[in-house]
């Protein structure tokens, strides 16, 4: 049986009851000794940690010099992934024997985990660019392609035969009438394909990067400093929240511009 | 000179192995610059015959060709007006308008000059940057009008226009497409179920049956209309209080009825 929405001061206190009852039972395990605080640090241990990264570098950088050069390859991957899902996905959907091509070999790749490209990114690019580009780009690419493609099939058929009576082009056609109609799928499709590569990212680091804060965090394991590894996390999450939102904005306001 | 003929045409569906037949046998001519109705009860096939001549469906026997070539397929000589208006959401009011207009490769200068024409003609003046979602459904089919007369096409295809509107705005729109028939004189194959519309809009009425979908009878209505000089009265009702509009909505009514249009009302 679903439940009556709480009241939003219930809800605010059952929070606060959830958030600081973790917070306590870290903190307590952390003091209790059974481990080194290297190993298991309290929360606070993390927010000093996290202060003295922003200042201090560590492993080359100081963590926003990390961040960003995540995030540069995040932008790349990402925007690469755009660049090609958005045009191939109409494609696909306006001519028949192009999805009959592609299908197979997409098929094929979607379903590999971005980070099972690893191994492959690290033969072809070494510690290069290219190689967290590549990860984040296998990561971004499938929502993307996915969205484009079945936002553009699903435009109701009258707007096709009005396009095709006005003797719009097959550029026209997908440019004026199978984009628009399909932003809605799309932009939905970017915010995963955002939180997909993000998370796509870390990963790629850890392995083929030599700044960034996946490797900030391999670092930090290699000097058994938890806390640095969960400033690295904490930074991680932060950084993702704010694409989403940004990305929920724009959702928002092309949803207005519409009047849907 | 733009004419319609459908030539001996048929169409046939298949499902589940069994055969149905949607049209049989459907022979006429529409004249250059003719104004022809079809009326007939739903699912007899005549918006089927108008998407025909649209090319947006094909005959599985006999031919549509307008001009004496074949229909293959859509384009914008052949416009349409769509009953659920089809305006793309996404542009505005000009932007629908202007869009068949490029496609013709027509320049600017003269893009402009028509499009401003018939959306002065239209009631459409200061809607120009509005978004269809923002018009209400008798504006929207104005612009839908709009978007096909600016083609210059050689035929207008108008499949039930008016259906989606209420019964005022309807009279309206009736009233104007009339005084745009009459400025701009053009071939239009025009589909609606609303018998009184058809006597009042049209030169000649079709009237279809369904099960099989086919002609029963073609109804000559500019000579009455000449003849009985409707076109003096400003008004659809005066026109409708005509005596001899009365006799003929009766007599289309009374063949729509023993075809056996259960439905009709």
């Amino acid at each position: 049986m679903l439940q009556p929405r709480l009241p939003a001061a219930r809800t605010a206190w059952l929070t606060l009851v959830g958030a600081g009852g973790f917070l306590l039972i870290w903190t307590l395990a952390a003091l209790s000794g059974m481990t080194s605080r290297n190993f298991l640090p309290t929360p606070w241990d993390v927010v000093i940690r996290f202060a003295q990264l922003v200042v201090e570098p560590f492993a080359g950088f100081t963590l926003f010099q990390h961040l960003l050069s995540s995030f540069r390859r995040f932008a790349t991957g990402f925007v690469l992934a755009v660049a090609v899902g958005i045009p191939l996905g109409l494609l696909m959907a306006w001519f028949v024997w192009v999805d009959r091509i592609v299908s197979p070999a997409f098929d094929a790749i979607r379903f590999v985990a971005p980070i099972a490209w690893v191994p492959f990114a690290a033969l072809w690019f070494g510690t290069g660019i290219g190689g967290p580009v590549l990860i984040i780009f296998m990561g971004a690419f499938p929502p993307v392609l996915i969205n484009t493609y079945r936002g553009a099939k699903n435009v109701d058929r009258k707007y096709i035969e009005a396009a095709q009576m006005l003797g719009a082009s097959h550029f026209r056609a997908m440019t004026q009438v199978l984009l628009p109609a399909a932003v809605p799928s799309i932009v939905a499709g970017l915010r995963i394909s955002a939180g997909l590569g993000w998370q796509s990212l870390v990963g790629a680091e850890l392995i083929v990067a030599s700044s960034g804060v996946g490797y900030l965090m391999v670092k930090g394991q290699a000097a058994v400093s938890t806390a640095t590894v969960m400033s690295g996390m904490a930074a991680i999450g932060v950084v993702g929240v704010l694409i989403d939102i940004a990305l929920r904005r724009l959702q928002q306001s092309i949803e207005t511009r519409r009047g849907l | 000179m733009a004419s319609i003929t459908f030539q001996g045409v048929e169409r046939v569906f298949h499902q589940n192995g069994k055969a149905f037949v949607a049209l049989k046998d459907v022979n006429l001519v529409v004249q250059d610059r003719e104004f022809v109705a079809i009326v007939g009860p739903s699912g007899c096939g005549k918006t089927t015959c108008m998407r025909m001549a649209a090319g947006l469906e094909h005959p599985t026997g006999g031919s549509v060709s307008v001009d004496s070539e074949i229909v293959t397929g859509p384009g914008p000589d052949r416009a349409v007006v769509f009953q659920a208006f089809a305006l793309f959401p996404w542009k505005t009011v000009w932007d629908n308008v202007e869009f068949g207009l490029i496609s013709l490769g027509v320049d600017k200068a003269e893009r402009r000059r028509r499009i401003e024409h018939y959306i002065e003609l239209m009631g459409l003046h200061g809607y120009e940057q509005a978004y269809p979602h923002q018009l209400s459904g008798g504006m929207q089919q104005r612009v839908a009008i709009a978007r096909a007369y600016v083609l210059d096409p050689k035929v207008l295809l108008m499949d039930e226009p008016f259906g989606a509107l209420d019964a005022q705005t309807r009279v309206v729109m009736q009233e104007e497409l009339v005084r745009l028939a009459r400025q701009h004189p053009r071939t239009v194959l025009f589909i609606t179920h609303a018998v009184e519309e058809a006597v009042y809009l049209a030169d000649r009425i079709v009237v279809m049956t369904g099960r099989p979908g086919t002609i029963r009878e073609i109804i000559d209505v500019k000579s009455i209309r000449t003849q009985e000089n409707w076109d003096q009265h400003a008004r659809i009702e005066d026109v409708m209080d005509q005596p001899s509009f009365v006799h003929l909505r009766s007599h289309v009514w009374k063949l729509l009825r023993s075809s056996g249009a259960a439905d009709a009302h």
